[in-house]
Formats: structure tokens, C-alpha cells, sequence
């Protein structure tokens, strides 16, 4: 394998799939129509209950008031003490990053203005991307501020016990303060169309060159593997754009969901997730026999990136195990992305942590596609 | 369809190729039995040269130890059935396939170890259309035109489209082309980068007689340039205006030489008769000891055999009759190879 990859080669072959997309006109109306059709479908909430939620804890009051209250975070089950950050900074650029659920801060002096009945205060942010996801655990707050110290509060305090409580939960919402489950879902959509449309057209793209028979002329010209795959992976990228600008023109104008972040990095993001979806419909097409094939290895990839990433249910309501599967998966990045850059107005900083797993499972993919290319139709 | 009238062999016979003078035998038998360069199988002059090619599907021996050599300059036939094996080998040869067995040279490259050198120099015609259909003419020679890296994209494809004669059509779609100018699209496009050896797999497949003649004209043509053709067919007229031809049944090459060698070496005998009622002649002679084969051609019967002796002795009392005409013959191509086929099928 002296021979390197040529420029013309490659060229001639993105030509074609391009003149080829565009006579096919039924798969490009669908590639635009699809994602039209999952938008205005979607209009309804998948609800559920996960539990242990990471939690932050930021404590500025080292007593035993506030480690009762911790205690009874994590005894409510829907609360898990992850970390422990140092500073205000660090709790921010957790929850930013996705890194915990809930950033709780316990101010000050609290246990001495508890002692002295001023129902303190304890803030907890909440990252509301996913308004199901901690739709629940925003519920047991409040019967956590009547009882949690409730052990703690006896003899001349036992005053403080019960009604009203004897300190205040005060719950802020991050980034989706509504609920607003479309501004969950919307985004969302994006990657799960990008997953299906992209993995689709190219996994069909190589095994129609194989059922219509010309594949055994293109593989008789000296034109090389990588030339192949990268020239059919070209035109569907520039599909992939179109279904992004489209999908996010719908999210802001028909579903209002804000666009804190940059749009530009957006756009620079998506291009490693879109790369990711088309080499894995390549691999398929180099294992599949026929179109039908490679259409049935497309929902069999659909399906669980569909189920475990975190677009139908929340990710940290699933077993571990299927969470353990669901973090190799582009999409559970790429959601993490997305959200994060729509509504949480994160940068290149906050979203760096989920683009490296896109860009490890793209390599991957694409090696072993170039593996199982074959060269002669043995 | 096998077209099996041997009149047609019979035809005018066309121009012959500049490179190859002294080719004309007569004998009704094209020009494909003139012997294109009589002096050398020295290896130099070989371009193709294998021994020992095998290929098994599934534990199924499709090529079984096949030895082949092609002279530069020559229009090789390749015949046999369907399913003997001949896509099978051509594929080997241009590193489609790779040889369970057997080595062997392709333009001077190692078939199996140079494959991809040898892609640059050989133009492969497949033998089902694989040219793009929903591409126009243009684009697809354009296409080819820049798979191959040619520096002067526009002119080749201009030129091809040109000597086509399909200038005018170069926006028309691959698909909606008839069978015979896809062939010669085909062609066209497995010409573009002037390859020194043409690898044609029954390209002529259903395509009308006129365009196969026209057709076989500019293969005779690209020789006379010089180019190596191997070409598969199971057409019997065509098998006669080669160079050299081989005949390959269940994997198996059973003969290889001209026309006339290959009749020769087959040993085999043919009578003419022609009759009133050729059926029920036939009806009557099948069967016989040393009667191996008995095909009627419209008014006449072709009665062959591999054993001279037994034959004659079989046929004297229906000479002896008088009401048929009787003429020992030299046996057609057709008569050769299906003789040649029955008797692999009982070694197999
Ligand atoms: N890719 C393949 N897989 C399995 N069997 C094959 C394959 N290609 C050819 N064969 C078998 O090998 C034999 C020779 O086929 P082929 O070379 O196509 O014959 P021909 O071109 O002379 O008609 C046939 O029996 C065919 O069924
Ligand atoms: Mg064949």
C-alpha cells in the first residue's frame, strides 16, 4: 500500500455524490422533511423519576445544622453529594458543564441565625435544561426544609420545630426556569435527526454502489478506501447543515427556545458529531449485504442512541449500566453539547469536555471502516 | 440467447485490422483465425501470462488451475458457458478477485501481489452495465476522467463523446441509454485513460447485430493500435474474428489456440446431411454408437463424433439410402465446443 491519497481521486468522488444526491430527489426531500415532520410530532414530555442526582455541595457553615441537611439531601434519595467545591467559580463551572444536577450553597452563618429563629435561607440551583429531570427532586425540597432538622432541634430549640419551617429553601432554576419542556426536547431533536438522517443516507450511499453493480467498476479504478469514504462522507455534511439551520430556525421561531450561546460554535461542534453519525452508516455499509440491511443496522444504532442519551429519558434516571452504554454514544455528547450552548450559553471551555468522546468514537469508527472496506469483491 | 447459426460466421468478411496482413485463412472463417503474431510466446511479449489459477465460492471451484497467456497485440477470445468461470477469471486478473491459487503476471505486474499497478493500465468492461445510471454520458466519462487523473479532462471526455458519435446526446442520463450504446458507452469510459490491455466480459451481451459488428469493428481497431484485448463471449461468430481463443467449461480450460488449431486438436468428426424430414433422421440416428452429437441447422443435421470409425460405420446404411445428401465437413466452433463441454461434464 504505497500509493497515497490523491486530491483528484477524492474530488471526482464527492462530484458525483453530489450530482447523485441532487437527481435523487425523493431522499433529499426526505433528508429536509424529516426533521420538519420530528419537529412538529415532538410536541409532547416523556416524564420520569430519576434519583441520586449529583449534587454539589458549597457550604460556607461548617455545623451541625448544615450536615444534617446534607444528610437529608442524600436520605431523600433524589440527591447524591458528588463534589464539594471550593469556590463559587467552581460549583458555577460544574453545573455548566453538566458535571451536577444541583449546586446547593449554604450561606454563612447559618446555624447561628437558624439558632437565633431568623429562618436563614439555603440557595439551590438547579439545572433545569431538563425540567424532568429534576422535576421531582425539586419536590421533595420542600418537605425537606420541615423535618430535616427536626432531630437536631431539641431542648430550647425545640420552639424552631415544625410550622413554619424553621429555615427557608430557596430553589432557583437555571437556564430553563419555566420548565419548558420544548426547550429540552427541541434541541434535543437536532441530534437525534442528525443521528438517524445521517447514519441512513450514508450506509445506503455504499451498499447501493454494491446492489446496482457499480461498485465493481469503482473498485476495478485505482481510486483508494479513504478516497471513497471521505468523498461520500463530503455532500452529506453540507445535508447536515441544512437540517441544523432548519432545526434551529424552528426552535427559535416556532418553539421560542432561547440561544444564549454562539451559533458559530454550534456550527463548529455539530460538524465532529455529523462526521461521527457518517462514518458509522459507512462501517455499516461495509459490513451490510444490501440497502435493506444497512437500513435495519441503522435502528438497530438508532434505537438505543435514541433511548440511552438522554433525549427520551432523563440520563440520570437510567441504570448504570445503561448509562455506562449511553456515554459511549455521540448523541449523549452531543445533547450535553447542544443544551449547553442553546440554553445554558456555555463556551468552547464548557464544551470541550463532551466533544473529545465524539471525536474518540469518530477515530474509532473510521478505523475499523477502513479495515473492513473491501478492496476486491471477494 | 445463444445465437447458434453458423451462417452467420459465413458473412462478408469485414476489413481486416492494418496490424495483422497476412491473417486471412478463408474457409468462411473471419479473420479471427489468422495467428496475430505467430512468432513469440517468448514472456516479454506475453501480457497476460498465469498458470494455476484458482478460485473456490464457498468450497465451490468456480476456476480450477488455469493457465493463460495473451500475446500483446492480440484480440483473445475467452468462451465457455455460462458459469464455466470466465468472470471469475477476468476478475482475478485485474485484482478484483483474489486467486485461492496459482500466480502469474498481468501487463508484467504480479497478479496478486501488484494489483493496484495493474488497475491504472487495464481498462475492465463488466459484464453487467456498471457505469452510473443516474449520471448523465458526460458525467460519467468525466467522472472516470478524473478518477484516473487526467490532465486534460476536458478534451479526453470532448473526444470520447465525439468518436461516440454521442456529442449531442452528453446530457441524456446512463439509464435511459439502449442496450447497445451502453456497451459502447461502457467502452468508451473503460478507454478513457488508454489502457494497454482491455479486459471485455461478454460485452455484447443482447446487443443487435448491427451494433455488435460495429462494435467488434472498433475492437479490431483498438488492436490495430496496438492494444491487448481479452474478451469473453458466447457468441460463435465473434469467437471467430479473435485472434486466439479459449475454451473454458466448469472452471476447466479445455482448449486454447485459433480457430482452426482448436477445431483441429478436437478430433472430431462432422457430416452434413441434408434432407427432407431432418427430424426424424435425427430421431433415428441419436443414439447410435459414435454419433455423440446430432443438431439440426434449419434444413440440414450436423452429425459428429469423436471416434471416426464407429461414426462411418453407424451413418453406412443411411448413405447406402440414397434419399439424403451426405458431406463430411470440417466441424464448426459450436459443434467443437459443445463436444468439448459434454465430455468435461463427465469427468466432473
Ligand atoms: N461472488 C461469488 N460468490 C459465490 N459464487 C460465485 C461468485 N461469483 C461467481 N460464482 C460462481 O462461480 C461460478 C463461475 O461464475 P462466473 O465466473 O460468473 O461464470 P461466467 O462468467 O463464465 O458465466 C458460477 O458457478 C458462479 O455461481
Ligand atoms: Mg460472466
Amino acid at each position: 500500500m504505497s500509493e497515497r491519497f490523491a486530491w483528484h481521486r477524492f474530488i471526482a468522488v464527492v462530484m458525483k455524490e453530489f450530482i447523485q444526491m441532487r437527481r435523487d430527489r425523493l431522499t433529499f426531500a426526505m433528508m429536509v422533511g424529516i426533521p420538519l415532520i420530528q419537529l412538529v410530532l415532538f410536541g409532547f414530555a416523556i416524564n420520569s423519576d430519576p434519583k441520586n442526582l449529583p449534587t454539589a455541595v458549597l457550604s460556607a457553615d461548617h455545623s451541625e445544622f448544615s450536615r444534617s441537611f446534607v444528610r437529608a439531601l442524600e436520605n431523600s434519595s433524589y440527591f447524591k453529594v458528588t463534589a464539594q467545591p471550593a469556590s463559587e467559580r467552581e460549583a458555577e463551572r460544574m453545573i455548566a458543564e453538566g458535571e451536577v444536577q444541583f449546586v446547593v450553597n449554604i450561606p454563612q452563618n447559618f446555624s447561628r441565625r437558624l439558632q437565633r429563629g431568623e429562618h436563614p435561607a439555603i440557595l439551590i440551583e438547579a439545572d433545569a435544561t431538563d425540567p424532568t429531570a429534576v422535576g421531582n427532586a425539586v419536590g421533595a425540597l420542600s418537605q425537606l426544609a420541615q423535618s430535616a432538622l427536626d432531630h437536631d432541634l431539641r431542648g430550647v430549640l425545640q420552639p424552631l420545630q415544625g410550622k413554619p419551617a424553621p429555615f427557608e429553601v430557596r430553589l432557583h432554576r437555571r437556564y430553563n426556569p419555566e420548565g419548558i419542556t420544548q426547550y429540552n426536547i427541541v434541541p434535543g431533536l437536532m441530534g437525534v435527526i442528525l443521528t438517524m438522517t445521517m447514519i441512513m443516507q450514508t450506509g445506503l450511499a455504499m451498499t447501493r454502489e454494491r446492489e446496482r453493480g457499480t461498485m465493481e467498476n469503482l473498485l476495478a479504478t485505482p481510486v483508494r478506501p479513504f478516497e471513497v469514504m471521505a468523498g461520500k462522507i463530503v455532500p452529506y455534511i453540507m445535508v447536515g447543515y441544512i437540517q441544523v439551520t432548519l432545526i434551529l430556525l424552528a426552535a427559535r421561531l416556532i418553539f421560542g427556545v432561547p440561544i444564549l450561546g454562539s451559533v458559530m460554535l454550534l456550527y463548529i461542534v455539530v460538524l465532529a458529531f455529523i462526521a461521527a453519525n457518517l462514518s458509522v452508516g459507512l462501517m455499516f455499509s461495509t459490513v451490510a449485504k444490501n440497502q435493506m440491511q444497512a437500513m435495519q443496522m441503522t435502528f438497530f444504532f438508532f434505537l438505543p442512541s435514541m433511548l440511552l442519551s438522554g433525549f427520551m429519558f432523563p440520563f440520570r434516571g437510567m441504570p448504570e449500566w445503561a448509562q455506562k452504554v449511553g456515554s459511549v454514544l455521540p448523541l449523549t455528547h452531543f445533547l450535553r453539547m447542544v443544551r449547553g450552548i442553546l440554553l445554558k450559553g456555555n463556551g468552547l471551555l464548557e464544551t470541550l469536555p463532551h466533544l473529545w468522546p465524539i471525536g474518540l468514537f469518530l477515530l474509532t469508527v473510521v478505523a475499523i471502516g477502513l479495515k473492513r472496506y473491501r478492496k476486491t469483491l471477494d | 440467447m445463444q445465437q447458434r447459426s453458423p451462417k452467420q460466421s459465413k458473412e462478408p468478411n469485414l476489413p481486416l485490422p492494418q496490424a495483422y496482413p497476412e491473417g486471412h485463412k478463408g474457409e468462411g472463417r473471419g479473420e479471427g483465425a489468422a495467428i496475430a503474431n505467430p512468432t513469440s510466446n517468448h514472456p516479454s511479449s506475453l501480457v497476460i501470462n498465469v498458470e494455476g489459477l484458482s478460485k473456490r465460492f464457498n468450497g465451490l471451484l468456480a476456476v480450477n488451475n488455469l493457465a493463460l497467456q495473451v500475446r500483446r497485440g492480440e484480440i483473445y477470445g475467452f468462451l465457455g458457458p455460462n458459469g464455466s468461470g470466465k468472470t471469475t477469471t477476468i476478475r482475478m486478473l485485474c485484482g478484483l478477485l483474489t486467486p485461492d491459487g496459482g500466480r502469474g503476471t498481468c501487463l508484467g505486474y504480479d497478479v496478486i501481489r501488484e494489483t493496484a499497478l495493474i488497475k491504472r493500465q487495464v481498462g475492465y468492461m463488466t459484464q453487467r452495465f456498471s457505469l452510473y445510471e443516474d449520471l448523465s454520458i458526460r458525467e460519467n466519462l468525466d467522472f472516470t476522467a478524473r478518477i484516473y487523473g487526467m490532465a486534460n479532462r476536458r478534451r479526453v471526455v470532448d473526444q470520447a463523446l465525439e468518436r461516440l458519435g454521442l456529442g449531442d446526446r452528453q446530457k441524456q442520463l446512463a439509464g435511459n441509454l439502449s442496450g447497445g450504446w451502453k456497451q459502447r458507452l461502457a467502452l468508451a469510459a473503460c478507454m478513457l485513460h488508454e489502457p494497454k490491455l482491455l479486459l471485455l466480459d461478454e460485452p455484447t451481451a443482447g446487443v443487435d447485430p448491427k451494433a455488435r459488428r460495429d462494435f467488434w469493428d472498433e475492437i479490431h481497431r483498438l488492436a490495430g493500435e496496438g492494444i491487448t484485448v481479452l474478451v469473453s463471449t458466447h457468441y460463435m461468430d465473434e469467437a471467430e474474428r479473435c485472434h486466439r481463443l479459449a475454451y473454458i467449461a466448469y472452471g476447466t480450460l479445455l482448449a486454447q489456440g485459433t480457430v482452426a488449431e482448436v477445431v483441429e486438436n478436437s478430433g472430431i468428426v462432422t457430416w452434413m446431411v441434408e434432407c427432407a424430414d431432418v427430424y426424424a433422421l435425427g430421431a433415428q440416428l441419436r443414439g447410435r454408437a459414435g454419433i455423440e452429437q446430432v443438431v439440426p441447422f434449419g434444413n440440414v443435421l450436423h452429425v459428429s463424433g469423436t471416434d471416426r470409425a464407429l461414426l462411418e460405420q453407424s451413418i453406412a446404411p443411411f448413405r447406402e439410402l440414397g434419399e439424403c445428401r451426405w458431406t463430411a465437413i470440417q466441424p464448426g466452433l459450436e459443434d467443437v465446443f459443445i463436444q468439448m463441454m459434454e465430455g468435461a461434464r463427465d469427468n466432473v
